[in-house]
């Protein structure tokens, strides 16, 4: 089990990620998975998502989507695991593989981010 | 030799049945808790495929038509219908939930849980209609 202290913190960084997914994954999913790339709505030009992806306010919130709800499925899915398949004796190799997970996913969404010209 | 009795966690074996790996099999609502379980990896899922929509956009317009021409592929179709299945099914037990996670008190009153859930819903329908709009104006 991780430290007792670290997990109330852990928790919230959950709950915050399921907030942000469940308000804006739905329909970010829809538009760029399936509206777009099946042509149900026209796709936005490339210059103007370049624009819209550049400006700080979105770079940030993009960022917190990425890093929060990864946090969000690293909660949820080490207590699947746990629950789903009682294999809660992979612990540490559990917690490693999911907030591994996080830390490159937040290290790649920051340089991607970064890097937008 | 040791100078005193070494401690043994002697204890009673307790009793416990064993619980099969697929219990949550048997019945609905525990199956119902598993599939939002699993709607996480989904929700993992969507951050992949959002950086790789965002490196494809920051490479220039071939690459972000590429992405397009690639995310109508049939398995990415799949793949993506699927994991709108479950982030929706997400969002859904998410604000049902809402209610009892967040207690909200008005004029020393609280507000009852059925209005926590329909501003819940009201949210997720504006920032919906908001992104759509804000993707839609070019």
């Amino acid at each position: 089990m991780l430290r007792r202290t670290l997990e109330p913190l852990l928790w919230t960084l959950f709950s915050a990620g399921g907030v942000l997914a469940a308000l804006l994954i739905p329909v970010l999913l829809f538009l760029f998975g399936l509206a777009y790339p099946l042509g149900w709505l026209p796709s936005p030009s490339h210059a103007y998502l370049l624009s819209l992806f550049g400006h700080p306010l979105a770079r940030v919130v993009l960022f917190l989507l990425c890093v929060l709800s990864l946090f969000h499925w690293a909660h949820r899915f080490r207590y699947t695991l746990y629950d789903g398949l009682q294999i809660k004796h992979l612990n540490e190799l559990i917690v490693l593989v999911c907030y591994g997970g996080v830390i490159v996913g937040t290290v790649t969404a920051a340089y991607l981010l970064w890097q937008i010209p | 030799m040791r100078d005193q009795a070494p401690y043994t966690q002697d204890h009673p074996r307790l009793y416990r049945r064993r619980v099969s790996t697929w219990w949550w099999l048997k019945r609905w609502s525990s199956l119902a808790f598993i599939l939002r379980e699993l709607s996480s990896i989904f929700v993992a899922w969507f951050v992949v495929f959002l950086l790789m929509l965002i490196l494809a956009v920051s490479r220039g317009s071939l690459a972000y038509q590429e992405f397009l021409r690639w995310a109508a592929n049939p398995y990415v179709l799949l793949l993506n219908v699927v994991g709108l299945l479950f982030v929706v099914f997400h969002a859904v037990t998410w604000f049902n939930l809402a209610p009892q996670a967040m207690v909200v008190h008005l004029k020393g009153k609280r507000v009852p849980g059925t209005l926590i859930a329909i501003a819940n819903y009201a949210g997720w329908v504006v920032v919906s209609v908001a992104v759509v709009w804000m993707f839609q104006r070019v």
